[in-house]
């Protein structure tokens, strides 16, 4: 009854091409942007920024990156925190490089090494396919996280072997480090997430995603239509890893302040690759939910049982965790293999009848 | 010109000087080849019959090996520990069968891939929910695995045999004799191959699917039972024991999906590979190059043959 296009009257192709072509949706879209721009800042405590939203909107951008290889042009890779760790890497050496110059810029830039390095290693998905390229790309996982541990110009020689954001003003105010209030965090966070989204959507919507699609679907019979396909996946392999690049950069310089090249170990890989099955292959907004639900789970399992009453070491929770979230993988993929994505179509076609049922 | 020679001659000059180090890292290879070949022997056996890159393989192992570690802790006598690991590896098999497999059934393959991930999750939950997470050590006496080592004299030096290593390769050995006997000989082994063949042919001819994949997922279990001991006596059981598992990947990239000799051959290639790599030319580029040696070597072959040394010729049509 609500959500429905009757009376909305297309005048141009333009509108009628709309990504969000109802009313409501517009709308919708708009309200979410707002409680993200003003409510949550304004209403959240230290605890909800810095522990929930700024790392989920991190994980959801190396989520878009990750659909973006795996969900859209097909190519499945375990190596996306290595990519990740690349991104934080080159942000550490070039803004300790050059540290007068605006940290934010930085952050954009070392998506491009990450980019760089993504090529190199994409070269081979052109001709190993499927399962023999996931386990090819384990080669960067292993490969870069050996380099972030051996090469020691990486970290600048630091004894820890870690690398420590120090403090980065943007127009005079703290951004990094730890004199950055988490709210100017949180806002630098949101605009490259907004941003980012925005030209991932262009991107995915356009003639280039369409490219992606049709490799993914059958290469060879894309290649017969025209399609180059060394083009379309190292394309799909640059962009993605520029994506990974700028959220691993994001995760150290805006969420946790120092990383160790553990923390761009194979786990985080595999976390990003359920985020995106879960949240729905080839869909930017079930990378959005993938993020959400994988990243709000253990939160949700630390903080529920307490509330309840219950007392569960630290470390039954850990295995919790570990439980639901396979437990829930093989759910979703036995109830719905299209992901949440698939379920949020369901749930918007239901409600145009609403309340009516058919 | 100083970095060419200590790549391409410091190496074997030094290969040459001390015969007998050459040999002992040629046996450590061999060893953690022959190891290699057993866990990727799991995921060819279940590849073959229902056509599932099953990621689960390596933590199976570590469960199986912790199962019956932590089982004998709580007292049960070793051997009886062992017959319930069995027993454990066979309800997995029919619990895995029933809950992941039958409902994904014609699913696209990258989906039931995806399903063994959360097993593996799921798998690395329980095992540490019940066994809790820290190391134990492999009850190696209690099954009367031998202990020590013999020291060989040879090319002017000692060549230094751990006994476990010798029954490693022996056990291991063995294990692929039979099951290379029972995918040739046996009716069970008939039947797995006719299933990989084609489903529907062998459904036509009257070959339960449900049947065949409890029984490929339980000698898969019994394979990830006897490396996970194996290993395990090599160094403590625990979940680190997941990357030497997906050192198995490589291995059976290497010798590609569906071949027995494959896993073999890739084992041997990417055990000895890697131990001949990091001792001689590690130092090179400061050490740990173990970790990554293998996918480096899977990926330069597979450039050159994308279905692996030994896969079937990958087919495509539109």
């Amino acid at each position: 009854m609500l959500y429905r296009e009757a009376g909305e009257f297309k005048a141009s192709y333009a509108a009628d091409q709309a990504i969000f072509p109802i009313r409501q949706e517009r709308s919708g879209l708009a309200i979410i942007l707002a409680i993200a721009l003003i409510v949550l800042p304004a209403l959240g405590n230290d605890f909800l920024i810095t522990s929930v939203l700024v790392p989920f909107y991190v994980l959801a951008l190396a989520t878009i990156g990750l659909n973006i290889l795996t969900g859209y042009a097909g190519l499945v890779s375990l190596g996306s925190a290595g990519f990740m760790g690349v991104g934080a890497y080159a942000c550490y050496k070039l803004s300790s490089l050059f540290p007068e110059i605006n940290i934010v810029v930085w952050i954009f830039a070392s998506g491009f090494f990450a980019c760089a390095v993504g090529v190199l290693f994409g070269l081979p998905s052109l001709r190993i396919k499927g399962f023999y390229l996931a386990v090819a790309t384990l080669a960067a996982q292993f490969f870069l996280q050996w380099c972030f541990v051996r090469v020691g110009w990486l970290y600048n020689y630091n004894p820890s072997g870690a690398i420590e954001v120090p403090v980065h003003t943007l127009f005079g105010w703290p951004v990094t480090g730890a004199s950055a209030t988490p709210r100017t965090r949180y806002y630098v966070c949101l605009f490259i997430l907004i941003v980012m989204t925005w030209v991932a959507s262009n991107l995915v919507h356009g003639r280039i995603g369409r490219m992606w699609m049709a490799v993914r679907d059958m290469d060879i019979a894309a290649e017969l239509i025209g399609i180059r396909l060394l083009h379309a996946k190292l394309l799909a392999f640059a962009v993605s890893s520029f994506y990974m690049g700028v959220a691993g950069a994001m995760m150290v310089f805006l969420w946790l302040g120092a990383a160790e090249p553990e923390a761009f170990n194979i786990n985080l890989s595999f976390l990003l690759l359920f985020m995106v099955i879960i949240g729905g292959l080839g869909s930017l907004i079930g990378a959005f939910f993938g993020a959400a639900l994988i990243h709000a789970l253990p939160i949700l399992l630390r903080t529920l049982p307490a509330a309840l009453g219950l007392d569960l070491g630290s470390a039954t929770i850990e295995h919790l965790t570990f439980m639901v979230t396979g437990g829930l993988i093989i759910f979703f993929l036995i109830a719905e293999p299209l992901g949440l994505a698939r379920l949020w179509q369901i749930a918007k076609q239901k409600l145009r009848m609403w309340p009516f049922p058919y | 010109m100083d970095l060419h020679y200590k790549i391409f001659i410091d190496p074997f000059v030094q290969m040459g000087a001390a015969p007998d180090l050459l040999v002992q890292t040629l046996w450590e290879g061999f060893v953690s080849g022959v190891l290699y070949a057993l866990i990727a022997l799991g995921f060819v056996l279940i590849y073959k019959a229902s056509g599932v890159f099953n990621f689960a393989q390596g933590i199976m192992m570590v469960f199986a090996a912790l199962t019956l570690v932590g089982l004998h802790e709580k007292g049960v006598p070793a051997f009886l520990a062992l017959f319930l690991t069995i027993g454990v590896m066979y309800a997995l098999a029919r619990g895995v069968e029933r809950l992941v497999l039958r409902p994904l059934v014609n699913q696209p393959d990258i989906m039931l891939f995806m399903a063994t991930f959360g097993l593996t999750y799921v798998l690395i939950g329980i095992g540490e929910l019940v066994f809790g997470g820290n190391p134990k050590a492999m009850i190696t006496s209690e099954l009367y695995l031998p202990k020590g080592a013999i020291d060989i004299q040879a090319f002017g030096g000692f060549v230094s045999l751990q006994k476990i290593d010798i029954a490693a390769a022996v056990i291991a050995s063995l294990m692929v004799v039979c099951l290379g006997f029972g995918f040739q000989k046996t009716r069970i082994g008939r039947a797995l191959r006719a299933v990989a063949d084609d489903h529907q042919a062998a459904l036509s001819v009257g070959i339960s699917l449900n049947q065949i994949w409890v029984i490929v997922w339980f000698a898969a279990g019994l394979v990830a039972l006897v490396a996970g001991i194996l290993w395990g006596a090599r160094s403590d059981v625990s979940f680190a024991l997941q990357i030497v598992a997906l050192k198995a990947l490589p291995v059976l990239i290497l010798g590609g999906l569906t071949s027995v000799p494959g896993a073999i051959v890739g084992g041997l290639i990417v055990g000895i590979g890697e131990k001949l790599g990091e001792f001689y030319w590690g130092p090179l580029l400061g050490g740990g190059i173990e970790s990554w040696l293998a996918y480096v070597i899977v990926l330069a072959v597979l450039l050159v043959r994308p279905q692996g040394l030994f896969g079937d010729r990958i087919i495509e049509r539109i």
